[in-house]
């Protein structure tokens, strides 16, 4: 009996897998936006290698090469193929090391907030009750502000009380907590929904009466049939935590100037995009959007695929 | 001259790699009046044949050949306005499900006043007339106040009332009934079959009841199709089909139903389910779950012979027939 | 219907309560209010009787009354850099941002839903794949970015609107500048509107088109095809109504999320509302003045939420609100 239940998800998730890989092989925007994601992830991990130059050394950086254009443009210098910034900095690999940030922050936020939403949902739907009302309310009121409002303020106090030099020094943990701890509720919502749905069902009373305890059922019958919500609501919220990063960062409340994410990348080049130094805006901005884009495009094909029921407000 | 003409209807769904055919050559006529039971099991195609009637299939299905004339007139070929001349208005539907059925944000008044407004030059007050006084003939109480209510105000029953009251308000000619009992109470089932038999009755409006119900079935109406796998298999009289039926899958219906089997004795179901639309075997499609079932049968499609007083698609009908009147005297 | 107002009330005063209390937290451990008082060149002695006299040496909780006392006599401080009451400072500032969310409003509301339907109804023509492709484009493209490069093209390089700033602003009901009476304001709202609308329109034209292709499945809108109604009435009276009751939620939930939007627009094209004001108040330490804002902030959001939950009750009919109160 065991064995045929714990069999049971994974012969079913082969079928899901197989599914998911045909539709993926008839989508060509699918294909190509997983292979740009793919490309974008490899050279984002891999920059200290791909990157001509490493962007947070000071010993590489020479003012006096500030502002050269990307080589296709007159006045280059070949050194620098996407051209310089303000501070005189390789672009493209102060790209690569900000790709890098900006990912490494969206995925560790992701990370924490499916952990948070997840326990939570878990424990809202499977005690119900007092607790379930409490937590829910709780999700109600927190998403009814704006995940991007609260992080404002909460980086805004936090940078004026420790000052710039320790906020900018531990700003990438405060991103992370930031955003992962702001959007938790999409994945309580969700999660607690499956939860109700399944506790109804037959085998989660005869896992309950063959003496498992409330922590196995949850965690190997309960939550494997939230999959694939959850892995559709990641896709967004990855692909959203970047946005809200870059705007954080475009604000001065990210990434300093130093250590660059995209958006503070963004953030720099807007000050001489009126002198005529588009590319300092204009290339990390692509490559965001680029970034976002194919998130989105590859959470919109696997909502087709996967057809979750997601817990709408 | 009938009132309603079916011929060679098919209908298909076009999907992804292939296309699947949910109708095959169904014909049948119905007189001015006259009350059709089309009975079968879910999936059988029941439902497609009602919505195929007043072309409301909706996609990916369409109908692919065949003719349905109403009235008179061949209207599998006429245009999107024309249609909806005939909806509603001279062709009226009841759904199964009444507390989806009617709109949850529009007052139960309005609901029945557009459908007045699509087809009369009306005024407000001549139609609230109307309404009110089709909302009496369903027996509904204080029926001026259930205008201005929302549908989630009334009960399951009341609602079912109220959409057949919406079926009579333009005295069609034709009602299209599907299941329209099966989401309701038990108790209040029979009560619901009773006013529908009454009014088609009474206004002399033709009656198409799709259901699983044989017993319903030889209840309300004159003539009954049995439907299997998007087929009709065996069609006639009513009182024939129940009491004689020639079909093994009708006897196999029949002998299902709970007062065919004594009390404490498990019900005698035809074994296996109907196969999917997609795989629909070469020969005749019930042959799987036949215990008659020859050679010929699972290559062969029975073609719709009459055999007595109804129709009947069966190779072995003669030989089962012989057998089962043995069996019957022995 | 009342009872349920009062219990939505006592809700929203619950919020405003927390919401107060990270406030004041922030003014208490942030910055010295002494030392913007009298500088640093006062002794020690003085500097104690003087926190003595302003009741700084008093309880954590005794100190919160007071401010919220305060606060609810209209007294959120006084801003360190305007040296003016904080409060009126940011109400200066709210006309400005007011207008600019009223302007994307106009622009989300008035796309968002003909293309939602749109969409909807014809999924498959090219007009519709258009629309979907360029939404998907718009919701992965950040709004600052948005605002940047449309300032780039149409300020920078073609010259059509201004870059920054809000223009020529007419002064109405003696209180309020406004940017939709003269031609020079409207030009200078144009760009900052578009930019604040143009990652919640294709949020909006999806979530429409999403709710509407549910409802064009369900079996009233059947029904009302089988009465023979006007497809125009099926679509934009029996579907669209029902559509819109799941999208009012959302959209008050991201009313919210506009005025947070409304500090990257305002940042770019130097718009002289609250969002700016508040960045600046953020590097001046101007502790009064970003504790005030974040009061206002969640007063508008407490405030639209509540609205919006009345609005929907009433717009639903299967909402009883008076039986919600109980």
């Amino acid at each position: 009996m065991s064995s045929m239940t714990t069999n049971q998800p994974s012969r079913m998730n082969r079928i899901w897998q197989s599914n998911m890989a045909y539709s993926f092989r008839k989508n060509p925007v699918a294909m190509v936006s997983f292979l740009i994601f793919a490309v974008i992830v490899i050279m984002a991990v891999f920059a200290p290698l791909i990157a001509p130059f490493d962007p947070y050394d000071p010993n590489q950086i020479d003012i006096m090469n500030s502002e050269y254009p990307p080589v296709w443009i007159d006045g280059s210098d070949t050194q620098f193929m996407f051209g310089t910034d303000d501070q005189g900095r390789d672009l493209w690999s102060t790209i690569l090391y900000g790709t890098r940030l900006s990912l490494l922050i969206g995925l560790c936020a992701v990370a924490l907030q499916a952990f948070l939403g997840i326990s939570i949902g878990l424990i809202a739907g499977y005690v119900g009750g007092r607790i379930d009302n409490l937590l829910m309310r709780m999700a109600d009121i927190q998403l009814s502000f704006s995940t991007l409002m609260v992080a404002i303020i909460f980086l805004a106090v936090t940078q004026a009380m420790f000052g710039s030099e320790t906020f900018n020094q531990y700003a990438i943990y405060f991103l992370i907590a930031v955003i992962g701890i702001a959007e938790w509720p999409q994945y309580a919502r969700t999660v607690r929904a499956t939860v109700l749905a399944e506790k109804k069902k037959e085998y989660v009373d005869s896992a309950r009466v063959l003496g498992f305890g409330p922590g196995r059922i949850m965690v190997r019958h309960i939550l494997p049939n939230s999959l694939s919500p959850i892995f559709v609501i990641s896709t967004v919220q990855v692909a959203n935590a970047i946005i809200s990063e870059a705007s954080l960062s475009f604000l001065g409340l990210g990434m300093p100037p130093s250590q660059p994410s995209l958006g503070s990348l963004i953030s720099s080049g807007f000050d001489y995009i009126f002198s005529g130094s588009w590319w300092i805006t204009v290339i990390p901005g692509v490559v965001l959007v680029v970034l976002v884009l194919v998130i989105n495009l590859l959470g919109d094909w696997m909502r087709d695929v996967l057809n979750p029921k997601l817990y709408k407000g | 001259m009938s009132l309603l003409s079916v011929r060679d209807l098919s209908v298909q769904f076009a999907m992804r790699d292939q296309t699947v055919t949910a109708l095959r050559n169904i014909s049948f006529e119905l007189g001015k009046g006259e009350r059709l039971g089309i009975v079968g099991e879910s999936g059988a195609g029941k439902s497609i044949t009602g919505f195929a009637l007043m072309n409301l299939l909706s996609r990916p299905g369409f109908i692919s050949g065949g003719s349905i004339t109403f009235d008179g007139r061949d209207i599998t070929g006429l245009g999107d306005a024309e249609m909806r001349d005939i909806r509603g208005n001279h062709m009226a539907m009841i759904f199964q499900d009444p507390m989806v059925t009617l709109n949850p944000v529009l007052t139960i008044g309005q609901q029945m006043l557009e459908t007045l407004y699509a087809h009369r030059r009306l005024s407000k007050e001549e139609a609230t007339q109307i309404a009110i006084l089709k909302l009496r003939e369903v027996y509904i109480p204080s029926p001026e106040d259930r205008l201005d209510q929302y549908p989630h105000e009334l009960s399951g029953g009341m609602r079912q009332r109220i959409i057949i009251a919406m079926a009579l308000l333009l005295d069609p000619k034709l009602i299209i009934a599907d299941e329209p009992t099966t989401a309701l109470d038990v108790t209040i089932q029979a009560d619901i079959m009773e006013l529908l038999l009454e009014l088609c009755h009474s206004n002399k409006v033709g009656l198409i009841l799709i259901t699983h119900d044989l017993g319903v079935v030889s209840q309300m109406t004159e003539r009954t199709l049995v439907m299997y796998a998007g087929r009709i298999i065996e069609a006639g009289r009513t009182r024939e089909i129940i009491n004689d039926p020639q079909h093994p899958y009708t006897q196999g219906l029949i002998n299902a139903l709970p007062q065919q089997t004594p009390p404490g004795q498990r019900l005698k179901q035809i074994p296996g389910n109907m196969p999917s639309l997609t795989a629909i075997p070469p020969g005749c499609p019930f042959a799987p779950r036949c215990n008659f079932a020859t050679d010929l049968c699972r290559t062969v499609l029975p073609e719709v012979v009459q055999y007595g007083p109804v129709e009947v698609a069966c190779h072995e009908v003669n030989r089962l027939h012989n057998d089962t009147v043995e069996e019957a005297t022995a | 219907m009342l009872a349920y107002l009062v219990k939505r009330l006592f809700q929203a005063i619950a919020v405003m309560l927390v919401i107060s209390l990270v406030g004041f937290a922030i003014q208490d451990n942030l910055g010295d209010p002494l030392r913007e008082l009298v500088g640093q060149s006062v002794s020690e002695e003085v500097r104690q009787q003087l926190r003595d006299e302003l009741g700084l040496n008093d309880s954590f909780f005794t100190q919160y009354i007071r401010f919220l006392g305060n606060a609810l006599q209209g007294d959120l401080g006084t801003s360190y850099f305007f040296k003016e009451p904080a409060l009126d400072v940011i109400l200066k500032k709210l006309p400005a941002t007011l207008e600019l969310v009223l302007g994307a409003t106009i622009i989300i509301v008035g796309l968002s839903v003909p293309l939602g339907v749109y969409t909807a109804i014809k999924p498959n023509t090219i007009l519709s794949k258009i629309i979907m492709g360029l939404s998907i484009v718009g919701i992965s493209i950040p709004v600052f970015l948005t605002a940047i490069l449309m300032i780039y093209v149409f300020s920078v390089g073609y010259g059509w609107f201004p870059a920054y700033g809000r223009g020529d602003v007419v002064h109405v009901f003696g209180y309020w500048n406004t940017n939709f009476a003269s031609w020079d304001g409207l030009t200078h709202i144009f760009l900052p509107s578009i930019a604040l609308a143009s990652i919640m329109l294709p949020l909006f034209i999806r979530l429409i088109r999403a709710e509407m292709m549910e409802v064009l499945q369900s079996e009233y809108v059947k029904y009302a095809r089988a009465k023979g109604i006007n497809p125009r009435r099926i679509y934009f009276l029996h579907a669209l109504k029902n559509t819109l009751l799941p999208v009012i939620t959302v959209g008050g939930v991201q009313i919210g999320t506009m005025v947070a939007y409304t500090i990257l627009t305002e940042t770019v094209f130097q718009w002289p509302g609250m969002g700016f004001m508040f960045l600046e108040a953020v590097n001046r330490v101007d502790t009064p003045l970003i504790v005030a804002y974040l009061i206002v902030v969640g007063f508008i959001f407490v405030v639209t939420n509540t609205i919006v939950d009345l609005i929907y009750g009433l717009v639903n009919p299967t909402v009883n609100l008076a039986r919600m109160g109980a």
